[in-house]
């Protein structure tokens, strides 16, 4: 494993809206002050004109893009998840999940792979903020071309998108051009005693954590959920059916995130035991993030050891 | 304007106003107190000043208006009633389970709103993300948003503020309806957002600041904004809250509460009879 490659799906957001950019002259990208670091500077640099900075004023920022798209534009607005999802939760809810407005939501710095800035920066809760708003796509992609595809994809789709990126490089595990559709898992690796459904960086996870499984004789199926919502329901009910035991792992809280949207799914169609790793309930830390995902469980080491119980 | 042009609008604003009363009244709830105050601006908005068609609501290279202060959307709806966005008969299904006409204004149910608002602050940030849009898309088409007096208080609207001026907006004129009061009581008891006209010059706006039921100095202050460069211009419109029915005047009681049987018909019968002056006028 030592040639993997590894580029956070920020610095991968930031090169797709500069490529789609080019494609798409109605898309414009709003960005309240954090551009270098959400990386909707490489827009920037190549459509400076399509570019607007609403300075450190999130709740404005979203309403703007929320008015912009209303006049037929493509809006991208950025910010870290924190603040987009976070400080801004009412003006996404009834400025574009109300009047379900074609406006996207770029999110960096999602969980706790922020790493040395702390809890007031990682944001664990976006998931479950984004999901009860009625009409919102909820996109979560593992790497940078899942990431790529992912800003195409809400692109070409007419209405509410929020996507996740992170801060951390992770690894680039994705052919280029892979199938990526909205709201349709991805079976990264079949299996018939648990089924580990993940997003985000811990779907590299999964993967590891399956084939360390594998060596001790338990088969592991691991999908790749980029979409929360909508879910693919279909898809969690047969490998459910398949496997009789699931795990869900995301960056988020084990409250309101994919983990319940499983469970709830599960629990009213087909009831099945399952684990979630995620962060319980707490707040984050600084550190750096490789030693915090380590400390919160979120990392291939946790997903085999509660697999194993789970299979014991 | 001439005489006949300026009678032909107090006409059409009285009309409107009877258009609150009727629908707050059959609703038995709504805020016709602000929708009454703002009255004239909706008339004047909306028959003379804005270039839109009721017959193609959507016309991209429309003028476009958001109501900020949501809550007043008997004002809104009267308005785009007697314009001919839908029929006049419905107002009288506000607020109804069976109705379009939502409590604050839905842009994917009624014809001629432009965009769906309630939540105070939030309007007038969608009608700087339009006018920043139409700027860049090329349309010489304006943005008009009316935000409450008690509505600034909310700090997005400052964000927005300076959004406006940063991008120097021309095309955006944001009205401010001083009426002075909100639920609580007086605006300057509650929370004083005063000075109001000279925040607004410091935020970068070029400012007007009028009498709210005067027409000509609402055509004044529109052609002011619309030859105004460089910077967006704010109408701050002194007016009076519950304007046209003697008993919802300057009371705070009226900012959410729909007139009874006895209130109605004098509500009625109070602007029936302010119709019929003007017309002899």
């Amino acid at each position: 494993m030592a040639d993997i490659i590894k580029t956070a799906t920020r610095d991968a957001y930031g090169k797709a809206l500069a490529e789609l950019g080019q494609e798409k002259e109605d898309l414009i990208v709003f960005d309240a002050d954090l551009a270098g670091a959400t990386k909707t500077v490489t827009f920037q640099k190549a459509f400076p004109q399509r570019h607007f900075d609403c300075g450190i004023a999130e709740a404005n920022m979203i309403d703007v893009a929320a008015g912009a798209s209303t006049m037929g534009l493509v809006p991208f607005a950025s910010s870290f998840a924190m603040f987009a999802a976070g400080r801004a939760y009412e003006q996404v809810r009834n400025s574009i999940g109300y009047p379900h407005l074609n406006v996207k939501i770029g999110a960096t710095h999602g969980g706790i792979s922020v790493g040395e800035d702390g809890a007031s920066h990682q944001c664990c809760e976006d998931f479950a903020l984004m999901r009860t708003i009625p009409g919102m796509v909820v996109i979560c992609p593992a790497d940078a071309e899942e990431a790529r595809q992912a800003v195409r994809a809400a692109y070409a789709y007419e209405g509410p998108v929020y996507l996740r990126f992170g801060r951390l490089a992770v690894p680039e595990f994705h052919e280029k051009d892979f199938p990526f559709r909205i709201g349709k898992g991805e079976v990264l690796r079949e299996g018939t005693d648990v089924a580990i459904i993940a997003n985000g960086l811990l779907v590299y996870e999964a993967v590891v954590a399956a084939q360390r499984l594998a060596e001790a004789g338990i088969s592991a199926m691991v999908i790749n959920m980029a979409t929360i919502k909508p879910l693919d329901e279909e898809l969690v009910l047969s490998a459910a059916r398949k496997c009789g035991k699931v795990i869900t792992c995301e960056e988020h809280s084990v409250i309101g995130g994919l983990g319940e949207a499983v469970c709830g799914l599960l629990s009213e169609k087909l009831p099945t035991p399952v684990r979630r790793i995620g962060v319980n309930d707490v707040f984050g830390h600084s550190g750096p993030a490789v030693e915090l995902l380590k400390a919160f469980g979120l990392s291939a080491d946790h997903i085999v050891e509660v697999a194993r119980e789970m299979c014991e | 304007m001439t005489l006949s042009e300026k009678k032909q609008l107090q006409l059409t604003a009285c009309k409107i106003r009877m258009g609150i009363i009727e629908s707050t009244y059959h609703a038995k709830c709504g805020h016709p107190g602000g929708s009454l105050s703002a009255a004239d601006l909706f008339t004047y908005l909306y028959f003379r000043e804005m270039n839109i068609d009721p017959t193609n609501p959507k016309a991209p290279d429309r003028d476009r208006f958001v109501l900020s202060k949501g809550h007043t959307a008997p004002g809104l709806y009267a308005a785009l009633a007697y314009r001919g966005f839908f029929p006049v008969e419905d107002l009288k299904t506000l607020r109804r389970i069976d109705s379009y006409l939502q409590g604050h204004p839905n842009m994917n149910m009624v014809p001629g709103v432009d965009m769906s608002t309630g939540s105070l602050g939030q309007g007038v940030s969608t009608a700087a993300g339009m006018a920043l849009a139409a700027r860049h898309q090329g349309k010489s088409c304006r943005i008009y948003t009316l935000l409450g007096d008690g509505e600034i208080q909310e700090g997005q609207c400052w964000e927005a503020f300076m959004f406006a001026a940063h991008y120097k907006l021309d095309n955006l004129c944001v009205i401010i309806d001083n009426n002075g009061l909100q639920i609580d009581g007086n605006i300057a008891d509650v929370m004083s957002p005063y000075p109001i006209t000279d925040k607004l010059e410091a935020f970068g706006f070029h400012v007007e600041a009028i009498d709210g039921h005067d027409f000509d100095a609402i055509e004044k202050a529109m052609n002011i904004a619309r030859e105004t460069k460089g910077k967006p211009t704010a109408i701050v419109m002194k007016t009076t809250k519950g304007k046209g029915v003697s008993y919802m005047e300057n009371k705070a009681g009226w900012h959410g509460k729909a007139p009874n049987e006895a209130e109605y018909q004098q509500a009625m019968s109070e602007l029936t009879a302010h119709y019929a002056e003007l017309e002899v006028q």
